[in-house]
């Protein structure tokens, strides 16, 4: 059978995510296509059909699904999903958002988070805030599957793939999109970024996480997350705060300033490749986790470090 | 309106859960057991729109071991008016107690269902989800803010790229994200109250529901550890570190 995949994008560009959560597709063994839900997407159908290892995209481009809401989309997908055994996204909010709801559509138990392609129907996926890894088989015949895209390097470029439309499946008209709060930004998405600075409580209003953190991303063309107490006191927009409830990222380099290391935290950043904490509390429980440790007041030692490099 | 709110019993967030030495689970013998942190939320907030005369009745509803009884009273004391204990013993996917809630969602007349967008132990994120496919209603998942107003629910959604707002109908069911608001502790006395509200106690064979697992759990293992620890002295030491060690930068 086939493995259907579900393209994260905004209509006009298709996310980073999705060539990672393509490898795990890609990892079931069977072939892989790609589908694009969306309003004016086309763009994203062309990017898609590019990714390497996808045998065929299916475009649907219609208003109702302009902001893939989930029980259109899931309508759509629970319409084609008698040719597929497998239907994948990667768990980003509008992943996670959907899937259950396919699943559920399915009479489907999902397997949420994948971190490792065990076989077909075997996975890893941490539980507990990363603090446990299970590996689970799952007896149902369609298998719906969350990834942890940090856990898959991206897929790389192919020839084109076809493309076909297909239809939208009858609106059911059972929530309406009202409005966006969408921040544009120049630097790099966090989920992607090689370089993560990250602030937390310690910043102490959002004027000094402003005045500290954004002077130091500048400078590392890195992105910014934040604690969840740094988003809770509103120094940081929800969409920064790094964690088990938040956005897991695994960058080259993340820089932990102010941020103490609770378990909820460190389930979102603890597989960056180098950890760097700056601390007042030589006994911040963060220490224990990073490579480069360096005790002192962020409000000094962050502005030095931004001039240093 | 009627108001349900699905609460779990799990592990205390501030627990560091530790994996068994067998491999086939981790060790919640002698754990402290919660209500899961975003099930709080979600009965708040519930709690919160009966005081504001929106809701006509706030039903609390557990599925797990005769121990969430602790759970429910918990969320009477906080002020549900009454609570459903759907026992359940073992593992129970998301997929069952979806199929339970809507079951107890169907019979009891609801037209808001309040959930946490994820339980803290399996972070499985999936049952609001789940349970408004088997409704047929629509969902608002990670809510930081919900407005009910002419049969419609209006909600702020917590999103990858910031803020999303939609509408949906009631009857509808809307999962709670951390900022939706700030759960209040019971107080002593509504403590003492809550012994004597209503609480029903029920199995879940009762509802016609097939609870068993379709996942097998086949190995729990610790996740790989990362050596860290080494200190510097200054940002200067950092910075050349940074470069020539960890070549990063
Ligand atoms: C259900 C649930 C889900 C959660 N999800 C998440 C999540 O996804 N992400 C997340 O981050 N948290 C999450 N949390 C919260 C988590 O438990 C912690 O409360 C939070 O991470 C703490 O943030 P913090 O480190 O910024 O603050 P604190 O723990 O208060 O730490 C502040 C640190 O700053 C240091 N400091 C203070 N002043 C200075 C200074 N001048 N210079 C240098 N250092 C200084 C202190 O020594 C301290 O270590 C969750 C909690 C729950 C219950």
């Amino acid at each position: 059978m086939t493995t259907l995949l579900i393209a994260e994008h905004d209509n006009e560009v298709l996310n980073a995510q999705t060539a990672h959560a393509l490898t795990a597709a890609r990892a079931l063994g069977q072939p892989v296509h790609i589908l694009v839900a969306g309003a004016g997407c086309a763009a994203v159908a062309d990017a898609a059909a590019r990714l390497e290892g996808v045998e065929r995209v299916l475009l649907a481009d219609d208003a109702s699904l302009a902001a893939q809401l989930a029980e259109p989309v899931s309508a759509l997908i629970v319409g084609l999903a008698e040719r597929y055994d497998a239907v994948v996204a990667a768990a980003t909010t509008t992943g996670k958002n959907l899937l259950p709801r396919v699943a559920a559509l399915l009479d489907v138990m999902q397997v949420s988070d994948i971190v490792t392609v065990v076989s077909p129907s075997t996975f890893k996926r941490p539980v507990y805030a990363g603090n446990a890894i299970e590996t689970v088989e799952t007896s149902d015949t369609i298998r719906v599957l969350t990834v942890r895209t940090t856990a898959f390097d991206a897929a790389g470029a192919g020839e084109a793939a076809p493309i076909d439309t297909v239809p939208a499946a009858a609106d059911p008209g059972l929530s309406r999109h009202v409005s966006d709060e969408v921040a544009r930004s120049e630097r790099p998405e966090l989920a992607a970024a090689r370089i993560v600075v990250s602030g937390g409580r310690a910043l102490g209003s959002k004027e000094k996480f402003d005045a500290l953190m954004l002077p130091l991303a500048d400078k590392l063309g890195a992105a910014i997350g934040a604690s969840r107490a740094a988003v809770d006191a509103g120094y940081a927009p929800n969409d920064w705060q790094v964690g088990q409830t938040g956005k897991v990222v695994a960058p080259d380099l993340y820089i932990a300033c102010g941020i103490s290391g609770a378990i909820q935290h460190l389930a979102g950043m603890k597989d960056a490749k180098v950890i760097v904490a700056i601390n007042s509390d030589p006994n911040a429980p963060i220490f224990a986790l990073a490579d480069y440790g360096l005790v002192g007041d962020i409000f000094t030692l962050v502005p030095e470090l931004t001039e240093a490099l | 309106m009627k108001v349900l709110v699905a609460v779990k019993r799990v592990a205390d967030a501030n627990v560091r859960v530790r994996v068994k030495a067998d491999g086939t689970g981790v060790e919640l013998d002698n754990v402290k057991m919660s209500m899961n942190p975003f099930c709080e939320i979600a009965l708040e907030e519930a709690v919160r729109l009966k005081e504001a005369g929106k809701a006509t009745e706030v039903i609390a509803v557990s599925i797990g071991p005769a121990k969430a009884e602790d759970t429910l009273r918990t969320a009477l004391a906080m002020g549900a008016d009454r609570a459903i204990l759907i026992q359940a013993d073992g593992r129970v996917e998301p997929l069952a107690v979806a199929k339970l809630l809507k079951a107890v969602t169907e019979k009891e007349g609801v037209d808001l269902v309040l959930l946490g967008k994820q339980a803290i132990d399996d972070d499985s994120n999936q049952t609001g989800q789940m349970l408004a496919a088997l409704l047929g209603r629509g969902q608002a998942t990670f809510a930081s803010k919900l407005d009910i107003a002419d049969g419609v629910a209006t909600v702020t959604r917590e999103v990858d790229g910031g803020l999303q707002t939609i509408a949906l109908p009631l009857p509808a069911v809307v999962t709670s994200d951390l900022r939706m608001n700030e759960p209040r502790f019971a107080s002593l006395p509504n403590i003492m109250k809550a012994r004597s509200k209503p609480l029903a106690k029920t199995q879940a064979a009762d509802y016609g529901v097939d609870v068993a697992p379709r996942q097998t759990v086949l190995k729990v293992e610790e996740p790989a550890g990362r050596k860290g620890g080494a200190m510097v002295g200054s940002v200067a030491e950092l910075v050349e570190k940074l470069k020539t060690e960890a070549r990063v930068i």
